[in-house]
């Protein structure tokens, strides 16, 4: 059932992500990447990690995807003429190359560590938020907070860097 | 199923790669550094279940909040550039390239 889920899940993400890199209106990669998200967010919950998957729902599916499609529609890109099609074929060709590069690499540094199938010690009757939620509170408390400056310092530099000169 | 977890994520973010390589909308690049760094979540989370512990899923958490403020200074830079330039397409906005 897992496996079966897992495959679905899975399909419908790199799917999305393939789209997200070939389609050419932007209006329609965000929608793959929303779709993506979303995928993503069910394989989380499949890997046990409720939270982060309800995190994934809301955080990226939810506002950076909405943030995206605001910037889109305000920049008005689809009316903009249509360039021709991307890229020469010299491109696509590179693109290819440095992508089985790059998955090679990756799947040997994985390959690498792939050995132990560890005892994943699930405490039984604990949800995953409260175990998430200690963590975070206790141990990480010092990024958690460094984490709130972080985003701080991102409002006032984005609308530092958005307003109008005038 | 941890290796499979983790070919899903090494051909993710080989997509995020090549997304940034072959397209030209600034936009466009941006969503394709976040599926890299989705890409990235999924095999902390894989590994986290894998051993076991919950630090990967704290780790994933951080890289969210990173993520969520590069993609905001990120889009205020595209809509900048879009303002002076009347273009988002990154050839067109070479001014420091060498």
């Amino acid at each position: 059932m897992e496996k079966v889920l897992f495959y679905i899940l899975g399909a419908i993400t790199l799917v999305s992500a393939f789209l997200v890199v070939l389609l050419r209106r932007p209006i329609q990669n965000v929608l793959f990447m929303i779709l993506m998200m979303v995928g993503l967010a069910g394989l989380f919950i499949l890997l046990h990690a409720e939270f982060v998957a309800m995190v994934q729902l809301v955080v990226y599916a939810g506002a950076i995807m909405v943030l995206f499609l605001f910037v889109i529609m305000l920049l008005n890109l689809d009316q903009l003429k249509m360039p021709p099609p991307e890229g020469s074929h010299v491109r696509w060709w590179a693109g290819a190359v440095i992508a089985f590069a790059v998955m090679g690499m990756i799947w040997l540094a994985f390959k690498t560590y792939l050995a132990p199938p560890a005892a994943s010690v699930e405490q039984a009757g604990v949800s995953n938020t409260v175990v998430v939620g200690k963590a975070l509170f206790t141990t990480y408390l010092l990024p958690f907070e460094i984490a709130s400056v972080l985003l701080l310092a991102a409002i006032v530099g984005s609308v530092l860097l958005a307003r109008s000169k005038s | 199923m941890l290796e499979h977890y983790l070919f899903l994520s090494a051909a993710l973010f080989t997509l995020g790669v090549v997304g940034v390589m072959i397209r030209r909308n600034l936009i466009v690049v941006l969503m394709c550094l976040e599926m890299m760094l989705n890409a990235v979540n999924l095999s902390f989370i894989a590994f986290a279940r894998q051993l076991g512990s919950v630090e990967g899923q704290i780790i994933v958490l951080f890289t969210m909040v990173v993520a969520a403020c590069e993609v905001a200074v990120g889009l205020a830079i595209a809509v900048a550039v879009f303002r002076t330039r009347g273009t988002i397409n990154v050839n067109d906005v070479n001014l420091l390239k060498w």
